[in-house]
């Protein structure tokens, strides 16, 4: 790749390259990693589940990659899926009893049990408790991040057209009804939180390999409202909505870097905006469809008066 | 000891309580989680600062004066977001990710205009009088915080159990749409409910900014994870249910650092709302809540 690079644009496009790439790369791999958050979330509210557990789940996903790439000497593979799978397991036992809540009472729930999460790590000597662990080898490539995140679109994309995409539809829309049709609500609404668990483990596992330390506070009660807000600012109609509100999310404090201790203040402001103006999302078809529309339209008018 | 640990937990509890009760009472009228109801308590509590600090009014005006001022701020917030969501009947998700906006928002306004760091209350506003009772110890600004809460409390609930604002509001929290085919002024009581919920969060954090005697901007985080325990293991939108909660919380806080260890003290409020959940979602003294084909 380097060679390669070098051999088109010469040295001063490569020192530019270096110079750029050392200072942003842990914000472009937040790109793919905010994007896989988002799709972890879009797909519990796909179904009509509002879980705030996210960024517990994404916390466990990161603990248990890191553990097992500083403690083992196992593959970095080995050490991303175990930060999958743990997460979902742990989706799958506390989801059977939590799920039975519904709209505010489960939001309420999930972000108990995020809570919780955080002070179990926060006290438990495996985990550094509130040093957190340090020293993660950087194992995660930039192709690593394009890699999962295209096969989770992929498989999202590929699961919204079968059988479980349009169970979970009929569940968000009238969970009595999809219920009274036959279709195994409980079962549907463990399998979206499962596998909501699942990305976010995974994108915690791919986190923690190249921010090099991770600690109890990275994965609070802010994480989890600020995965949310990157889906609900992209829209959650469709799969580019949280991706690309991911992206966007993750631009939007590097592009506002001048307006220095107010910076928070403008990400508010859009999170309010966007909520009171762009209901669904910026990422919504209809409406862009229909900007196109009125466009051409003017334009078809502006050619029949000449 | 346990005598002195059930006094702090008695003032730490009677704090949640009030700062509960504003955030239950907007849940019941609005059926809105206004998660901008924890910023509204920390600029209370600034407010206070500010007036103590450049009006030099006595303390209890400036605590009044704070009720007003964050009453406003939590009208302006109803007026400016819920309202247009209330308008367009967005679904629940809609003005609670709204409210986190606008949390956002104040807080790191507060941050820009009064610096990130720790403020205190100049030397000698704060009462230092205490009382010793055997081996007792109280402090007026703990008498005070139990008092001037439970007196808060008590005028709301008697509000809500014997006036015909009262009754409106409970018309309004059964249904809106019913209350307003009564002639009830449905959106005006909405603002009044907005105001005087954000005036007693701000209360609220005045008397945490006086009892700590440290404010700062980020001090509404914590408040609203406790907030949001009280009232889920009260029962949402029940007043006397969160009143009830908040000092079971504080009980429960004081004895877990007392007895088994500090570092558990954060764990306790949604340890206990998790199980509640779990067991009995619609609250400790709810009804149950659930929708039937």
């Amino acid at each position: 790749m380097t060679e390669l690079l070098t051999s088109i644009a010469g040295t001063g496009f490569m020192d530019w390259w270096d110079g750029f790439w050392s200072t942003y790369n842990t914000v472009i791999f937040s790109l793919g990693v905010n994007a896989m958050l988002a799709l972890s979330i879009y797909v519990t509210l796909s179904c009509g589940l509002l879980s705030l557990a996210n960024a517990a789940f994404m916390g466990i996903g990161a603990y248990a990659a890191s553990l097992i790439s500083m403690q083992t000497g196992l593959p970095f593979p080995v050490a991303l899926a175990a930060g999958g799978a743990l997460p979902a397991l742990v989706a799958l036992i506390i989801g059977i009893p939590t799920l039975r809540l519904s709209g505010v009472y489960l939001a309420m729930a999930t972000l108990g049990f995020g809570e919780v999460v955080r002070v179990v790590v926060l006290n438990m000597d495996i985990t550094g408790g509130p040093l957190g662990l340090n020293g993660i080898p950087l194992k995660t490539e930039w192709w690593h991040i394009v890699l999962l995140l295209a096969l989770t679109l992929y498989i999202l994309a590929r699961m919204r057209r079968s059988k479980i995409g349009r169970a979970f539809e009929a569940i968000k829309e009238d969970e009595v009804a999809a219920r009274l049709m036959g279709v195994n609500v409980a079962g549907y609404k463990l399998l979206a939180f499962v596998i909501g668990a699942a990305i976010a483990g995974v994108a915690g596992g791919l986190n923690a390999h190249y921010t090099f330390t991770i600690g109890p506070g990275n994965y609070a009660f802010e994480n989890a409202v600020e995965i949310l807000t990157m889906a609900v600012f992209g829209g959650t109609g469709s799969l580019v909505g949280p991706t690309l509100g991911g992206m966007i999310l993750t631009l939007l404090p590097e592009a506002l870097r001048d307006f220095n201790s107010y910076r928070a203040v403008v990400n508010g402001l859009i999170l309010v905006l966007v909520i009171l103006y762009l209901p669904k999302g910026i990422w919504d078809p209809r409406r862009i469809r229909g900007w196109a529309n009125t466009f051409s339209r003017r334009k078809t008018q502006a050619g029949g008066s000449n | 000891m346990l005598e002195q640990q059930l006094i702090n937990a008695l003032s730490l509890g009677s704090v949640y309580a009030l700062f509960a009760l504003g955030f239950t009472l907007v849940f019941g009228v609005l059926g809105v989680i206004n998660l901008s109801h924890g910023a509204i308590f920390m600029l209370g509590s600034y407010a206070a600062l500010l007036l103590v600090e450049h009006l030099a009014l006595p303390l209890w005006l400036a605590m009044l004066a704070a009720m007003l001022a964050s009453g406003l701020i939590g009208l302006a917030v109803d007026y400016l977001v819920l309202r247009p969501l209330r308008a367009r009947n967005a679904p629940h998700l809609a003005p609670m990710i709204a409210t986190i906006g606008v949390a956002t928002i104040l807080t790191s306004l507060a941050q820009g205009l009064f610096g990130a760091e720790n403020k205190r209350f100049p030397v000698g506003t704060i009462p230092e009088e205490s009382y010793n009772w055997g081996n007792l110890h109280l402090t007026a600004v703990q008498i005070g915080i139990v008092v001037i809460s439970f007196i808060l409390m008590l005028v709301l609930l008697a509000v809500m159990r014997r006036t015909q604002l009262g009754r409106a509001l409970r018309a309004i929290a059964e249904s809106p749409k019913a209350a307003y085919l009564l002639g009830i002024n449905v959106e005006g009581l909405f603002y009044l409910t907005s105001f005087a919920a954000a005036a007693l969060g701000g209360a609220a954090g005045v008397l945490v900014g006086l009892s700590f005697n440290a404010i700062t901007p980020f001090m509404g985080q914590p408040m609203l994870h406790k907030g949001i325990a009280v009232i889920i293991l009260g029962g949402m939108g029940d007043i006397r249910g969160a009143m009830i909660a908040g000092l079971f919380l504080g009980f429960a806080e004081v004895l877990t650092v007392a007895y088994i260890s500090s570092d558990f003290r954060d764990a306790v409020g949604f340890g206990l709302l998790f199980l509640i959940l779990l067991v009995k979602p619609s609250g400790m003294f709810g009804k149950v809540l659930e929708r039937k084909a």
